[in-house]
């Protein structure tokens, strides 16, 4: 089981993450993107962006980094093998631009019990260099009970 | 400045639809991409060991790709303000046939003096939907 102390519990922020333009490239044909914005500079600085952009999910590398740790905490002892992914939401305050140096710090928001499984909620929230927030991504993980 | 005039939808309204085709190569490639490298989307040993009815894609590969009828809808991704999905099913992906998801996009809700839309996405695999609460709100 999870340990209902964790409630609360907020982690120190990551290293910085540098996002690679070509970086965004390779996720946004992994999610099947075909929108000019996450692929081609000229149409992403003729919408004004200062680079190519990333697609709404890329996030979700930044927050890996992150949950990454809560799940090597042994006071947290979320067993990785037993997790399954409940939900997920990004909440952007603007996209994320190639060239952004990005540093993550995550919150466990709740953590409850349910017939045997614990549900964790995680709050990351993503800041840029300028410590402005850029995105909240707040995800739920299901840890299923032993058997 | 976006081409859509907010003034023109109305709830109800069908934003687009798009099949996509996921193959073992879709999820390798997304598991380079994104850095989820948990073998049970790639292995059918592990899948089966831990009691899944296969490989299975990454939940976050079907939400990445979903919501792109939103993304082409509106013509930038950078409009995207929020995006939240349940995983409710697994997409099992055949080893040779692969799996097709297919999604579709409704107008759920006008803020117009915010000028945010919010787009409700409805995404199946074999009849069976596999995503819950898909709500995207869209800066216009």
């Amino acid at each position: 089981m999870v340990n209902p102390n964790v409630q609360g519990k907020k982690y120190p922020a990551t290293q910085p993450y540098l996002v690679g333009r070509e970086k965004i490239r390779e996720f946004a044909h992994a999610v099947k993107s075909t929108n000019p914005m996450n692929l081609d500079v000229f149409a992403a600085q003729a919408a004004g962006y200062d680079d190519i952009i990333a697609p709404p999910t890329f996030a979700v590398v930044i927050q890996e980094r992150s949950l990454t740790t809560v799940l090597a905490d042994p006071e947290a002892g979320i067993e990785f093998s037993r997790v399954v992914h409940g939900d997920q939401r990004f909440i952007h305050e603007r996209p994320i631009v190639a060239g952004d140096e990005l540093v993550s710090e995550l919150e466990v928001a709740s953590v409850k019990s349910l017939g045997g499984n614990s549900m964790v909620t995680f709050e990351t929230k993503i800041f840029d260099v300028n410590k402005d927030l850029v995105c909240t991504a707040i995800s739920t993980l299901v840890v299923r009970g032993a058997e | 400045m976006t081409h859509i005039n907010i003034a023109s939808l109305e709830v109800g309204q069908e934003i687009g639809k798009q099949e996509f085709w996921f193959t073992r190569d879709s999820l390798v490639r997304y598991a380079g991409a994104s850095g989820d490298f948990n073998n049970i989307h790639y292995r059918d040993d592990v899948a089966q060991a831990v009691g899944l009815p296969g490989v299975l894609a990454h939940g976050m590969l079907t939400m990445g790709a979903a919501v792109q009828v939103a993304v082409d809808w509106v013509g930038d991704a950078g409009r995207i303000a929020d995006y939240q999905v349940r995983f409710t099913k697994p997409v099992v992906v055949d080893a040779r046939e692969g799996a097709v998801v297919l999604v579709s996009g409704k107008i759920a809700e006008i803020d117009a003096e915010n000028k945010i839309v919010r787009v409700d996405l409805t995404a199946t695999f074999n009849d069976t939907t596999v995503l819950g609460k898909a709500q995207v709100r869209v800066r216009l």
